[in-house]
């Protein structure tokens, strides 16, 4: 065995992961014309609103994500051991269909006169909501599409695997002596939870938040499925300049550039809050 | 009442999970056009989305790419992880820190930086570009699922062969290969199933004819009308459950003889 077995792949990455990223680089810092500006990142300042509103629907998504996801890792690593494969291959499972037509089956279940509204409208809600509120125009269904929270919703339906699994392998290695001995020492099983299994569930739950929150912020498809155009998020942002009409690769690579930098500001902040806790837990060792 | 407050919550989140791609699946038995008025029972979607070409057609593109670039990322892929073992510390870091990059970065954001470097080395959009890139994003987890076979493996195994004079290549096609083969095997069918699944990144660069399954589907939802789509979907729910279905079963079987070994890149 030699070294020079991993060539090939050195020069493969340095063409295909390397070079591309330094040509978004080069592009985010030159004009039309091709000569050196910084007009494509004074030009951002317009679409600061896209920025704002992708880093909000993105932390709403990754919070909710973490709320649904922790307690359902925790309670599938409790399962006896057969169950708990079967349950970690459901959980797999949609994620392996294509994410597209998991977000298309949410339109009809989310429209006007889809699943919700007929519902609605058959146990008399809307009624009920009409006579109570007296609008000017009866409702006849409620808005639920082309909304915020419906893009927030595809956002967690697709993501919440990313949050359920690493959290999942975290739990499963707990040392079970670790708990016995808190349990032991005299610890009611909150205190246990709080300060040995969250504590050191903590890698799982950062590696859970960056796997959600990084596709989240970036993605095209959930905020033109189920936000209708009304919600643009960067991702629509950089699809337009790279793939639409508004055609601008090198406005488009600042934008890219710009969120990967905040991206990567995020991750770190959120690493330093893991190192502390980290140490917390090491403390009570 | 703990135990069943818990067992209650799974129902609801595999409800919440399940929900939408059952209704999904029993629309496309929907004989009225509508995604959501039940108007009873037909087969007619089926039967149109076996004779759309341009979906059989897209179908083909994606399998041809998914075995192409699977099999170019395992042999790459597998050649890297043996030279990065033997590498030293520093060049070990940079590799696998590189190596990391694509499974860190969004998906839009590699598609993007694809684009721009076919559009600058001029390469025409279409298999070419679509094989390149998915190579480079599924390569990795092909390396980092060989990698720690390598470490379990017995370092005088090598020599061994070596003494009792077999040849470099002998010796690594009958004693290394076949100890890292599960290694390479998982990292083979992750490869497959990530450029099968991909969307974003084939999205960007796939021309406008050799479009794969996942691109068509886009512009399919995107005028969101036929049950065809419906119809797609139970079909390629059903194809993956299948394929689970096996892996499963070769796993469990693996699991029997040796140790556990995790499906997803996850774990690192």
């Amino acid at each position: 065995m030699k070294k020079y077995l991993a060539y090939p792949y050195g020069v493969w990455m340095a063409v295909f992961i390397v070079a591309p990223i330094l040509l978004v680089v080069f592009y985010a810092f030159t004009g039309k014309s091709g000569a050196l500006t910084l007009d494509n990142f004074t030009n951002m300042a317009a679409y600061a609103s896209i920025f704002g509103r992708s880093f909000l629907l993105a932390f709403i998504a990754t919070v909710v994500c973490l709320l649904l996801g922790y307690p359902l890792a925790y309670i599938m690593s409790r399962q006896p051991p057969r169950w708990q494969s079967f349950y970690m291959m459901l959980i797999m499972l949609p994620m392996w269909m294509n994410f597209l037509l998991r977000t298309y089956a949410w339109m009809s279940i989310l429209e006007n006169n889809g699943f919700i509204n007929q519902f609605l409208q058959n146990i008399g809600f809307i009624d009920l909501l009409n006579s109570v509120l007296q609008p000017e125009t009866p409702i006849r269904y409620l808005p639920l599409i082309n909304t915020g929270g419906a893009v927030v919703l595809g956002m967690v339906y697709n993501f919440l695997p990313f949050m359920v699994l690493p959290i999942y392998n975290v739990l499963i290695k707990i040392d079970v002596k670790i708990i016995e001995a808190a349990q032991d020492l005299g610890a009611p099983s909150q205190a246990v939870f709080r300060k040995v299994i969250f504590p050191l569930s903590m890698p799982g739950v950062i590696s859970g938040i960056t796997m959600v929150f990084v596709p989240a912020v970036s993605t095209f498809v959930i905020s033109k499925t189920l936000g209708g155009g009304k919600e643009m998020l960067i991702g629509d942002l950089i699809d337009l300049q790279f793939m639409g009409n508004a055609y601008n690769p090198q406005l488009g690579s600042a934008i890219a550039l710009v969120m990967m930098a905040l991206v990567f500001l995020c991750m770190l902040v959120m690493n330093r809050f893991d190192d502390g806790s980290g140490e917390e837990g090491g403390l009570l060792l | 009442m703990k135990r069943f407050f818990q067992q209650f919550y799974l129902l609801l989140i595999f409800l919440f999970l399940y929900a939408p791609i059952f209704t999904l699946m029993l629309f496309s038995f929907n004989a009225d056009k509508s995604r959501v008025i039940w108007q009873g029972f037909t087969l007619d979607w089926y039967v149109e989305l076996l004779h759309d070409s341009t979906i059989i057609d897209s179908l083909y593109v994606t399998l041809v790419v998914a075995f192409a670039s699977a099999l170019f990322a395992t042999i790459i892929g597998t050649a890297a992880a043996l030279g990065i073992h033997c590498m030293g510390r520093r060049a070990k870091g940079v590799y696998l820190t590189v190596n990391s990059i694509p499974m860190s970065t969004s998906d839009t954001i590699m598609g993007v930086t694809f684009m721009l470097l076919f559009a600058m080395l001029a390469i025409d959009k279409g298999y070419l570009t679509l094989i390149l890139a998915h190579i480079t994003f599924s390569a990795p987890y092909v390396v980092l699922n060989v990698m720690p076979k390598l470490r379990q493996l017995d370092k005088n195994a090598y020599e061994a062969a070596l003494d009792l004079g077999a040849t470099p290549a002998q010796a690594l096609h009958k004693v290394i290969l076949p100890e890292i083969m599960p290694g390479i095997i998982t990292g083979a069918i992750m490869a497959f199933t990530l450029s099968v699944d991909d969307f974003v990144v084939s999205y960007f660069t796939a021309g406008t004819t050799s479009q794969p399954l996942s691109v068509v589907i886009y512009s399919m939802t995107r005028r969101r009308i036929s049950p065809k789509i419906n119809a797609l979907s139970t079909l390629l729910f059903l194809a993956v459950l299948i394929l689970l279905i096996v892996i499963n079963f070769r796993q469990s079987r693996d699991g029997r003889n040796k140790k556990h070994q995790p499906l997803k890149g996850v774990e690192n």
